[in-house]
């Protein structure tokens, strides 16, 4: 080596330094640049066509119109229906779904022969692409080819075979078990992700302490549940009511719009009528609800670890 | 081969100080021990030696070159992980070559280098081997092979022995000192095992709250410790403290009675504490030695007896190898040899 | 308690059997009514397997109709979206995982709140967006949304792959003199390749199934992919059954091809972190 000390300022070259900071963002730039492009633009775009009349085959359209949509919507009995439709749509579906699919991981977190291929066959449905789930579903409830109302006449519970989706007291149970049969494999994977991540020493611990298998459920594995329950339902709550796919295919909102949500009413604005302004005045009330939700689910699971620890 | 220097060198984490105005200078290939309780800032300060976190402050040299703006390829150090950190889809010779051929070293030459390393680490008929294969003195050795392939200017080992058993950690602990002896690298070893600093230093940097406390050889350190942490934190079973306050050469413990001092002692100087090393002491029966003391256990090792005592209220050990202490009695005096004490004033620093 | 042990297996066991059941049935009836012959179709309504089977509608389905244009399409744009989505999320979820750097919470936060749009609210927007840009009834523009819908959640996932990769395995690399782009490449992406498998699966079976953002933004049967060119078939002919349910046969196959093939890395995915956050 050289005996002359060569000088080099110990603070890093104002180059290096912009290298370095810039660093993680070149791995993030990509992706930013799409979701900007794609997703943030459009959104924007999407809230100021709330304020304007935006109808795709009108020409003059275009101009603001101020909080007319809004109040127009207060006025759209369809509107208001569509939302308690979303409700129960969500709720019902959610709430089936996480049933189910913890019931799902619990079973499936005991070994047994053949665990892989169970695996495998139940959590098949989650493949299946959401409009060929609906128009399955669509066509089992069909007494002309499907076989649920035939079943559901054996049982008593239907006089005739009929087409429950055509039936306005209970159309919206079609979509809902759909949606279950299409979601629990979703609630299973991730909460079985989280059961097997539960340490098994907690386990035994609790048993040589002399707890009961269900003293051990409630004492460790719901707890330890807990907190990936309540995102994973935060997660899915938004995403159902956001998903119209089911309900366009299935039912089309019908009949007579009592299968009509929001989302779809959305769709139905949008695509039927091209009338994208008011379309997205609905998207906005929607949004805003969701946000609030999330708030709401955020703050209480922000608590739930607080106590915790 | 190179030189180091670490010049006032500090390092936060947010506002969190954890590297305070550490200087060293480090000799071609001396073997340089960081030592510490875990937390003190030894594993930090490496890894802004190999460039893996940024100098808040001061200066890294290799070779009279500042290394702050160089990523760790530009260094030209080589490093041993606790984890190893071996590449695991890869298979020993190409876990040992890697470094060689993102230098675009020709083929002939990598085989050649890694045979050479493999063979000096017993590794030559595991070379095919994939890491998850090898047992964890295996995957040490591997390790230290990719190190040693390079021919780099310097070694850095981040606790490398910490993961193996007691009977393979003390056979690789020769291994290391025998292969710094063969090559003669500049070596920094991170360990908070006084035991391995002792053995394989040739100068021990004892660390501690981000400061270093001390510089020297192992003899140094063990013999005379700069202040009270350096006293404690080397040497097995750890020194015994007794404080008091020192005047007219005599040292009033808590509970009245006194030690004597060495002249080479100051007479008088307050509060102090007097450190004596266990096996320094001399154990004799009751009301026959220096002080009484009151026995709580007796731990036999085999090759000695560790006696707990109590004395001044405070915890103090006596490591004999004499059977006679087997059983003790509940009560035994001890005698202290004056050049065997250390004396520190009340900031903890020797006197 | 050997009794009660062997009674909790059988329901066990049951309750597989249920689950497994309920799953499949839907799956297999799509398939009775794909092979079974017209004539027959209301005749045995609502027996398991028909008394005789056909291929008939595949044959007509495959020779007759759209369909494998519909297939190709869905296959050009679920394949492109999932490799783009992927090495997108790759990029994304290390630096999410490894870099520590002001606005990184923001970043993180921003794609969880993408989550949260109503897909229906981009609709419209996005039609008028692409329109003037000659993408809307293209291809291109599909994968182009696709990408963009799909790269958040494939970004988390792919964190959670880095995230059980110790950080020391590039740390050394960087040592043994790669920059950290390489280290990322050779060593970092190789060992994640579970993670990649499992975003590539994923990204696919989502693309494969979306049907808004295709019935908006494609017109003509010519760039239809599949979800289109079957709810226009099932409006159009909406009682040929047979035919309907080998198209629906057919749309099934790739999608569940290529589950079967990630699934196994899926929940292997989620333990290793993607749920822990």
């Amino acid at each position: 080596m050289t005996a002359t000390p060569i000088p080099i300022p110990t603070r890093r070259p104002l180059r290096q330094r912009v290298a370095l900071t810039l660093e993680p963002w070149l791995y993030c730039a990509p992706v930013l640049i799409l979701i900007t492009a794609v997703m943030l633009v459009p959104l924007i775009l999407g809230i100021s066509y709330a304020f304007r009349d935006i109808q795709l085959l009108n020409p003059f359209s275009g101009g603001f119109v101020g909080l007319d949509h809004f109040q127009a919507l207060g006025q759209d009995a369809a509107f208001l229906r569509a939302l308690r439709n979303t409700l129960w749509w969500t709720g019902a579906s959610v709430f089936l779904q996480l049933s189910f699919g913890l019931i799902l991981a619990l079973l499936l977190n005991v070994p047994f022969a053949g665990r892989g291929i169970a695996q495998s066959l139940v959590f098949l449905p989650w493949a299946v692409p959401t409009f060929l789930a609906g128009l399955n579903w669509a066509w089992l409830f069909n007494p002309v080819i499907g076989p649920i109302p035939h079943w559901l006449t054996a049982l008593g519970l239907m006089e005739e075979p009929s087409n429950i989706l055509s039936d306005p007291q209970i159309a919206m149970w079609g979509p809902i078990v759909a949606a279950t049969w299409w979601g629990i494999p979703f609630f299973a994977i991730t909460l079985l992700a989280a059961l097997q991540s539960i340490p098994k020493d907690l386990y035994e611990a609790a048993s040589i302490d002399g707890a009961s298998p269900i003293q051990r459920f409630f004492s460790i594995t719901l707890p330890y549940l807990a907190p990936v329950i309540a995102i994973t339902v935060l997660l899915r709550t938004v995403w159902v009511a956001n998903f119209a796919d089911l309900i366009i295919v299935m039912t089309n909102g019908g009949p007579a719009d009592r299968t009509q949500t929001v989302a779809s009413y959305i769709f139905t604005q949008a695509f039927r009528r091209l009338d994208f302004g008011y379309a997205s005045a609905v998207a906005l009330v929607l949004l805003a609800l969701l946000l609030a939700y999330s708030m709401v689910i955020l703050v209480f699971r922000q608590k739930l670890s607080n106590r915790d620890r | 081969m190179a030189t180091m220097e670490i010049r006032s060198v500090s390092k936060n984490y947010g506002t969190i100080r954890v590297l305070d105005d550490i200087n060293l200078q480090i000799g071609d290939g001396e073997f340089i021990v960081l030592v510490g309780p875990s937390g003190c800032g030894k594993s930090t300060l490496l890894r802004m030696i190999a460039g893996l976190e940024e100098i808040t402050g001061g200066e890294i040299r290799i070779d009279d070159r500042v290394m702050n703006t160089l990523p760790p390829k530009g260094r030209d150090i080589a490093m041993v992980f606790q984890s190893y950190a071996l590449y695991p889809h890869m298979s020993v010779a190409d876990n040992m070559s890697y470094s060689l051929r993102l230098r675009k070293t020709d083929k002939p030459t990598i085989t050649q280098k890694v045979r050479a390393a493999s063979v000096k680490l017993g590794l030559d008929a595991l070379l095919e081997r994939k890491p998850k294969a090898l047992s964890g003195g295996q995957r040490q050795r591997v390790a230290m092979g990719r190190a040693i392939v390079r021919q780099p200017k310097a070694f850095l080992f981040d606790e490398p022995l910490s993961n193996l058993d007691a009977r393979l950690r003390e056979q690789m602990r020769a291994e290391i000192r025998k292969l710094h002896r063969e090559l003669g690298a500049t070596s920094i070893y991170v360990t908070h095992d006084q035991v391995e600093a002792m053995t394989l230093a040739d100068r021990i940097v004892a660390m501690h709250g981000g400061h270093i406390q001390q510089v020297g050889t192992p003899l140094d350190l063990y013999d005379r410790p700069a202040n009270l942490f350096v006293a404690g934190f080397i040497g097995s079973p750890g020194m015994n403290f007794l404080a008091g306050d020192v005047a007219g050469g005599v040292l009033r413990l808590s509970d009245g009675r006194q030690v004597a001092l060495p002249e080479t002692m100051p007479a008088a100087m307050g509060g102090a504490t007097l450190g004596i090393r266990p096996e320094h002491v001399l154990p004799a029966p009751a009301g026959q030695g220096a002080l009484d003391a009151t026995v709580d256990l007796v731990e036999p090792t085999g090759h000695g007896i560790i006696l707990h005592l109590t004395l001044a209220g405070a915890v103090f050990k006596v490591l004999t190898h004499d059977r006679r202490w087997l059983s003790p009695g509940p009560a035994i005096a001890v005698s202290f040899p004056p050049e065997a004490l250390h004396l520190f004033n009340a900031e903890g620093l020797r006197v | 308690m050997t009794a009660t042990r062997i009674f909790g297996t059988l329901a066990h066991r049951a309750a597989i059997l249920a689950f497994i059941t309920f799953a499949l049935f839907p799956l297999f009836w799509l398939l009775k009514v794909s092979v079974t012959p017209n004539d027959l179709l209301y005749s045995e309504g609502v027996r398991l397997w028909p008394s005789a089977t056909t291929l008939d509608h595949f044959r007509f389905v495959l020779a007759n109709s759209e369909f494998p244009r519909f297939f190709a399409n869905s296959l050009i744009v679920s394949g492109t979206t999932a490799l783009v989505s992927t090495v997108l999320a790759a990029l994304m979820g290390y630096a999410l995982s490894r870099f520590r750097f002001r606005g990184k919470m923001w970043l993180a936060g921003l794609l969880l709140v993408t989550q949260m749009f109503p897909l229906v609210m981009l609709v419209a927007p996005i039609f008028k967006i692409l329109s003037p840009l000659g993408l809307t009834n293209s291809l291109t523009g599909l994968i182009l949304v696709y990408t963009a819908f799909n790269v958040p959640f494939a970004s988390f996932l792919m964190q959670g792959f880095f995230d059980g990769i110790p950080p020391d395995l590039e740390q050394a690399a960087m040592i043994d003199g790669a920059d950290r782009f390489t280290a990322f490449r050779q060593i970092i992406l190789p060992l994640a390749l579970p993670g990649v498998a499992a975003t590539l699966g994923f990204v696919f079976t989502a693309a494969w199934s979306e049907m808004i953002f295709a019935l908006m933004l494609i017109s003509g049967s010519e760039k239809a992919t599949f979800p289109v060119g079957l709810l226009t078939f099932v409006s159009k002919f909406s009682v040929d059954y047979g035919q309907m349910m080998a198209a629906g046969v057919l749309a099934l196959i790739p999608a569940c091809l290529f589950f079967l093939l990630i699934q196994r890395y899926l929940v292997q995915g989620m333990t290793a972190g993607a749920v822990k956050g």
